[in-house]
């Protein structure tokens, strides 16, 4: 069969159309879905807004944000929220002492130490313990760790910042585990073969070399393990005690921003003035943990412009 | 003791295949070491034995090649000397390998310390992600090395050796990834150096590498070679030829039986007129 160059020609433009039609809108349903999550945090950020706006009218952000007293129910009313901004930076601290040294370490021995059956075994039960709703863990935390911590500290509750930061740490460790581990296993073999061949043992080549080389992506899970410990509500409401008192040591116990959204929004008269208080901790919770975020990101840029990599 | 009854045999029968004597480097007036003899190695992998009866010795500060197509071995022979090889689960090598006649598989031998005395360099270049400096500080910080000046003293000199301290005397603190790769590996050399091994071992270290850097690394080890013995895998048959003094050859016949070493000489005389036909071929080019 015979193919004149016009039909060539013909087919060749064809194609090219169709195919840069499907480009088209491919992009454009990539573009899409990239630009509809800055819509979604936008819109976040602008509704929390709105609904908080009444109680920076008449309370005041800055009254709010240095207030010692939350006493939401009170005559008068008072609404200040360094108790929950100190309480939720205790019990993440709490969380952040545990998580970093357990889910490094977990991590390193996950990736450096185990192989085979046993490792696919670890990280399954690691992705487990990110599948079980936090509630169960709340229970864990009352059944256990409360009798546990009022027996061993002498306390007359368990219900403390400490209880609270240990039951999130546990409950942040596969975020931490999983994006460690990840950042672990892509670093080069030949880098753990050259440390071995310089006379290193296996230990010093995984601090010196192999840890060290994999920081960034062990700094992003520390940062997102943040982020979920200072998110999480459910457990640490039930396990803190929830008083509205600022804290002077982790036996005390305290209450957190989520914890006291969670557990006061139910009450509140809609539209009221303590309703939009409310907003204003989530507004705080949002803007703490979006500025965690940022720093992690930048932290992150700036190393890596500096590797090249 | 059984040991030492083993390593005595080793240096009475290890110049096997050695036909004539090679010459061993200028500095033979102070203490020769660094010298291989490799006794009927074999190393397994699980149940698959993929190299079997090697005997051979590497002589003290001299270059010693080995050629042979790929798959053949060579690589895992190198990784023998420093064992390596135990990084690798499931590996097993059998026979005897002495250094300067002490069999670096008995219990008593570290690895760790045995790859001070033993360094490697690696196909290709692994610069450790930080500075120079601290790359080449590396092994000597891991013995034990703290002053400052002395630590200066051992950089400047190692990357002397390595012919690249021109290059960078004025950017240790760079990053070693701004590099270019023939200097990166340049800098893998000279991290080696850095701990004073006695033997170099060299895995196609220019296999990575453009012509130019190539021709670098090649005078390094004309230069390297009074200082230490090195040992070369390489996959250019010119470069053994250009740079060794000693050549073994080795070849796997068939998936089904182990590679094992065909010759060993003096490189000039194994390129000109090797005894084995099947070393004839391989370097005219008729395989491989």
């Amino acid at each position: 069969m015979t193919v004149t160059p016009t039909e060539k020609a013909g087919r060749l433009t064809g194609r090219t159309t169709r195919r840069r039609a499907a480009e088209a809108v491919i992009r454009t349903l990539i573009y899409t879905a990239g630009l509809l999550s800055i819509v979604i945090l936008l819109a976040i950020a602008v509704f929390l807004f709105v609904e908080a706006r009444k109680s920076i009218a008449e309370v005041g952000l800055g009254t709010m944000l240095s207030g010692t007293q939350w006493f939401p129910t009170g005559t008068p009313r008072i609404f200040g929220f360094l108790p929950l901004i100190i309480g939720s930076l205790m019990v993440t601290g709490v969380a952040l002492v545990v998580f970093v040294p357990v889910g490094i370490g977990a991590a390193v021995f996950i990736s450096e130490f185990s192989a085979g059956w046993f490792k696919e075994v670890m990280k399954s039960v690691i992705e487990f313990m990110a599948a079980v709703p936090s509630v169960v863990y709340g229970f864990l935390g009352v059944a256990v760790l409360i009798p546990w911590v009022k027996a061993t500290f002498g306390l007359t509750s368990g219900m403390t910042a400490l209880t609270g930061g240990l039951v999130l740490g546990v409950m942040s460790l596969p975020t931490v585990i999983s994006i460690s581990e990840d950042a672990l296993h892509a670093v080069p073999d030949a880098l753990r073969q050259g440390s071995l061949a310089l006379g290193n043992t296996r230990w010093q080549t995984i601090y010196k070399v192999v840890v060290p080389s994999a920081s960034s992506g062990i700094f992003a899970g520390v940062m997102l393990g943040l982020g979920r410990a200072i998110g999480e509500t459910m457990a640490v409401l039930m396990l803190t005690g929830n008083a509205a008192v600022i804290p002077t040591n982790v036996f005390e116990s305290v209450r957190t921003m989520t914890g006291t959204i969670a557990a006061e929004m139910g009450e509140v008269v809609f539209g009221g003035l303590h309703y939009s208080v409310l907003f204003s901790v989530g507004l705080v919770l949002f803007g703490i943990t979006f500025t965690i975020n940022l720093a992690a990101d930048l932290v992150l840029e700036r190393q890596r412009k500096r590797w090249r990599r | 003791m059984v040991m030492s009854a083993a390593l005595e045999e080793v240096t009475m029968e290890a110049p096997l295949r050695l036909v004539e004597p090679v010459r061993i480097g200028a500095a033979s007036a102070e203490k020769v070491s660094g010298s291989f003899a490799l006794k009927d190695v074999s190393v397994a992998y699980g149940n698959e034995t993929v190299i079997a009866g090697v005997n051979m010795l590497v002589p003290s500060r001299a270059v010693t090649a080995l050629i042979g197509p790929s798959g053949c071995g060579k690589s895992t022979l190198l990784r023998c000397l420093n064992r390596m090889n135990d990084e690798i689960g499931n590996v097993r090598v059998g026979g005897a390998v002495t250094l300067d006649g002490l069999d670096i598989y008995q219990k008593s031998v570290d690895p760790v310390d045995l790859r001070m005395r033993v360094g490697q360099v690696f196909q290709r270049p692994n610069p450790f992600p930080m500075s120079i400096y601290d790359n080449v500080a590396f092994g000597p910080r891991t013995q034990g090395v703290r002053k400052r000046e002395e630590l200066d003293a051992i950089i400047e000199a190692a990357l002397r050796d390595a012919a690249l301290w021109d290059e960078v005397k004025n950017h240790l603190k760079k990053h070693a990834f701004e590099l270019s790769g023939g200097q990166q590996q340049r800098l893998c050399i000279a991290r080696a150096l850095a701990t004073k091994p006695e033997v170099l071992l060299m895995d196609e270290p220019a296999s990575a590498l453009d012509p130019i850097s190539t021709q670098q690394i090649e005078d390094t080890i004309a230069e390297l070679k009074d200082m230490v013995t090195i040992v070369i895998v390489t996959h250019n048959m010119q470069q053994a030829a250009r740079i060794s003094d000693q050549t073994a050859f080795m070849l796997r016949e068939s998936m089904d039986q182990p590679a094992h070493l065909v010759e060993v000489g003096e490189t000039k005389r194994l390129f000109t007129n090797p005894d084995d036909k099947r070393t004839e071929s391989y370097i005219t080019g008729r395989f491989g």
